[in-house]
């Protein structure tokens, strides 16, 4: 017996010797290889010039699919689009494609993997929570990102500690520069003095828009005659639109989602209120849900309207057999092309691919550059942020259509 | 003034809305005693029905508001028959769990067949607006107030002048006495449910008329508010659901005219609150004597 599991323990201990031995040889080697193959390839890369690689991600599946697979779409667009004229300096873009579900431990995996399989810039991410942890994952890497779509002024600069995240940069307009904007327009272009609002509390976006609608029309010289609000849930607006209309405005900004939009542009026609409303891009998708009524002499703005570009439309629609779904498409489209015109700049300069002094001159580029896009033509400011002209759209009927640039 | 008599008629619209389904709540709870959580949730399958009637089929609206509150009425006898009867003995927690879980069941599955966004329901008629001095008076408002007035006129005849109100009346006093004086108690409690969900599909109609949408958990919030007001107004007491509904109404509005919206709902569940610490009958509701 006690022979036994002598013999057994000596057996077992020398088998854990040699698989660990066997172990480590195999770790050894394996990281090795990795290294070395690595070393290569981005070695290789730069030597043969035969592609660029170039980060898209966005939540492909999940709730917020819907907005992640028009950024991503419009990206590709664009990138298979420079690469059927050549690519860049004759090197091809290679697209590397990754899913993060709306997730942001999952972004910053996806982040991770794609810096790991090479990229030099990245397209995103989509929405707001995902893009913030990535911007703060990428900042370690200095890697050149541009989100087509996050809004959120942190995304770019935080305001606590004032400081600019230098490589990220946006295509999309943020929210207190919407507020701004239709402050301006009501005020120079509409001639309306005084004006009321009504927005949901609560809400970052329609809290943005109002806050700042409200400053800047005053700030020019108008009056706010009224501002009410609502919270999220509600579907009677016949007290607040009451009080509103007991103040006699000209008109009333209303930067709600079109779902909420609908309703009140209803009740106030119900409680005999006749003047005209105003909004921002949440009014996107309000075909259907208001009459022509209803919509008389309303106003919003938006980052593209539908049928300023049929080009894109069309290669949209050929590229993948459908409509392009929502404003998403054309700013991911936007969003890539201000990452190549970065890297256009820096593979002019002739840089090592990958290295600190290519990230440097691509997002130096873009920091300097003026993007042609199709959702109007743009620079950036200090924070980072676009400075372009609005798409600001009106009703024939029932439809949306470009009225202005402004 | 005009915007204090204008906030008055926004108040009791809603309050209106508000009371035709608080008398589902109370008319059922008056006679097997429970808390129908799935009644808000038969408004929103009425919702549903008027948009499938005029925006799919293509039919005109008087078939839309007929078939609403035809489908409400048989949906809610099918889950009082259903879900409710089997569990007529049980203990009555088992059944308000049951319709609470009725409830979810109506709302999700909405969700999986129609989808979550909102569907718009076409206007029933066209929209005006009359000045009554300077007061602006909506079509919508005077429809409402009329069809909710004229509602209660023919439940209260119902109730108290008819056969049937009679032996409704006689079951929701005492279930096992009606039975020996031979009243047919299924059928009563049947009829009462039908009853009460026809008025959930009359309140569905003019919710829609009022705020054209569909989304799959909108009867949870009307629900619950109609529920306080059942309460607030005396549980089982068909008046005081009428009373308590405008009262909850105008209390909404002018919380909102003052200026507190983001308070509207907390005033709301405070009234509950405060009602069943201090006077859990409400305005008119009897004082029950424990049985021993």
């Amino acid at each position: 017996m006690k022979k036994m599991i002598s013999r057994r323990n000596f057996l077992a201990a020398a088998g854990v010797v040699a698989a660990a031995g066997v172990l480590t040889a195999c770790g050894g080697s394996s990281s090795s290889t990795a290294a070395s193959s690595g070393a290569a390839s981005a070695a290789g890369s730069t030597a043969s010039g035969d592609t660029i690689k170039v980060g898209v991600m966005g939540p492909l599946t999940g709730d917020v699919s819907v907005y992640g697979k028009a950024v991503v779409n419009g990206a590709t667009l664009y990138l298979k689009q420079v690469n059927e004229k050549g690519g860049i300096n004759g090197k091809q873009i290679e697209i590397l494609t990754e899913d993060e579900q709306g997730d942001e431990t999952q972004a910053v995996n996806c982040f991770t993997k794609l810096v790991d399989e090479g990229i030099t810039a990245l397209v995103g991410d989509v929405t707001t929570a995902p893009t913030l942890a990535v911007a703060a994952e990428s900042a370690e890497y200095n890697m050149p990102m541009v989100t087509a779509s996050a809004t959120a002024e942190a995304v770019t600069y935080d305001a606590e500690t004032d400081t600019v995240n230098e490589n990220v940069f946006r295509a999309t307009f943020t929210d207190p520069y919407q507020g701004v904007h239709m402050a301006d327009y009501a005020y120079e272009k509409l001639g309306y003095t005084n004006a009321a609002v009504i927005f949901e509390k609560g809400a970052d976006y329609n809290e943005g828009l109002a806050e700042n609608f409200i400053k800047e029309f005053e700030a020019k010289g108008g009056t706010i005659v009224d501002d009410e609000s609502y919270s999220k849930g509600d579907v009677d607006f016949k007290t607040q639109l009451t009080s509103i209309m007991g103040k006699d405005p000209q008109v009333v900004f209303c930067p709600n989602y079109y779902e909420d939009v609908s309703k009140i542009l209803k009740q106030a026609r119900d409680i005999g209120m006749t003047c005209p409303f105003l909004g921002g891009d949440g009014w996107d998708g309000l075909e259907g849900y208001a009459t022509a009524d209803q919509l008389k002499d309303a106003y919003f703005c938006a980052n593209y309207a539908k049928g300023s570009n049929p080009d894109f439309e069309n290669a949209y629609k050929a590229e993948y057999g459908e409509e392009y779904p929502n404003g998403f498409a054309p700013l991911g489209y936007d969003a890539a092309m201000t990452v190549v015109y970065g890297l256009q700049a820096a593979e002019d300069a002739g840089l090592e691919a990958g290295s600190d002094e290519y990230k440097q001159a691509v997002i130096d580029a873009i920091a300097s550059g003026t993007i042609e896009g199709i959702t109007g033509t743009f620079t950036f400011d200090e924070h980072h942020d676009p400075v372009k002209q609005t798409a600001i759209l009106c009703f024939d009927g029932e439809t949306p259509v470009l009225k202005e640039m402004f | 003034m005009t915007v204090f008599f204008s906030q008055l008629i926004n108040g009791l619209s809603l309050g209106s809305i508000y009371a035709l389904i608080a008398l589902g709540y109370s008319m059922v709870y008056g006679i097997i005693l429970l808390l129908n959580f799935a009644h808000g949730d038969i408004i929103m399958v009425g919702a549903y029905m008027s948009w499938f009637v005029m925006n799919q089929l293509g039919l005109g609206p008087v078939t839309a508001v007929c078939a609403t509150i035809i489908t409400c009425t048989v949906l809610g006898v099918v889950i009082e028959k259903v879900a409710y009867t089997p569990l007529r003995n049980a203990p009555r927690i088992s059944l308000l769990i049951t319709a609470i879980g009725v409830s979810f069941f109506l709302e999700y599955t909405a969700e999986l067949v129609m989808g979550s966004g909102a569907k718009v329901i076409p206007a029933y008629y066209d929209s005006k607006t009359f000045m009554l001095g300077k007061v602006p008076l909506g079509l919508t408002s005077i429809i409402t107030l009329v069809v909710t007035v004229l509602s209660m006129l023919v439940l209260t005849f119902l109730v108290q002048k008819t056969k049937l109100g009679k032996a409704m009346r006689a079951v929701s006093e005492d279930m096992d006495a009606a039975r020996l004086m031979g009243i047919n108690v299924n059928s009563t409690i049947s009829f009462t449910f039908a009853v009460g969900s026809a008025l959930a599909g009359i309140g569905s109609v003019l919710y829609c008329c009022s705020y054209p949408q569909a989304t799959p958990t909108m009867g949870s919030m009307l629900g619950l508010k109609a529920f306080v007001a059942a309460v607030l107004g005396g549980i089982g007491s068909i008046p005081g659901a009428m009373i308590g509904g405008i009262a909850i109404g105008l209390c909404e509005c002018f919380v909102s005219a003052i200026g507190l919206s983001a308070w509207k709902d907390a005033v709301t569940f405070a009234i509950l609150i405060i009602v069943l610490l201090f006077k859990p009958t409400g305005f008119l509701g009897r004082k029950v004597q424990e049985k021993v």
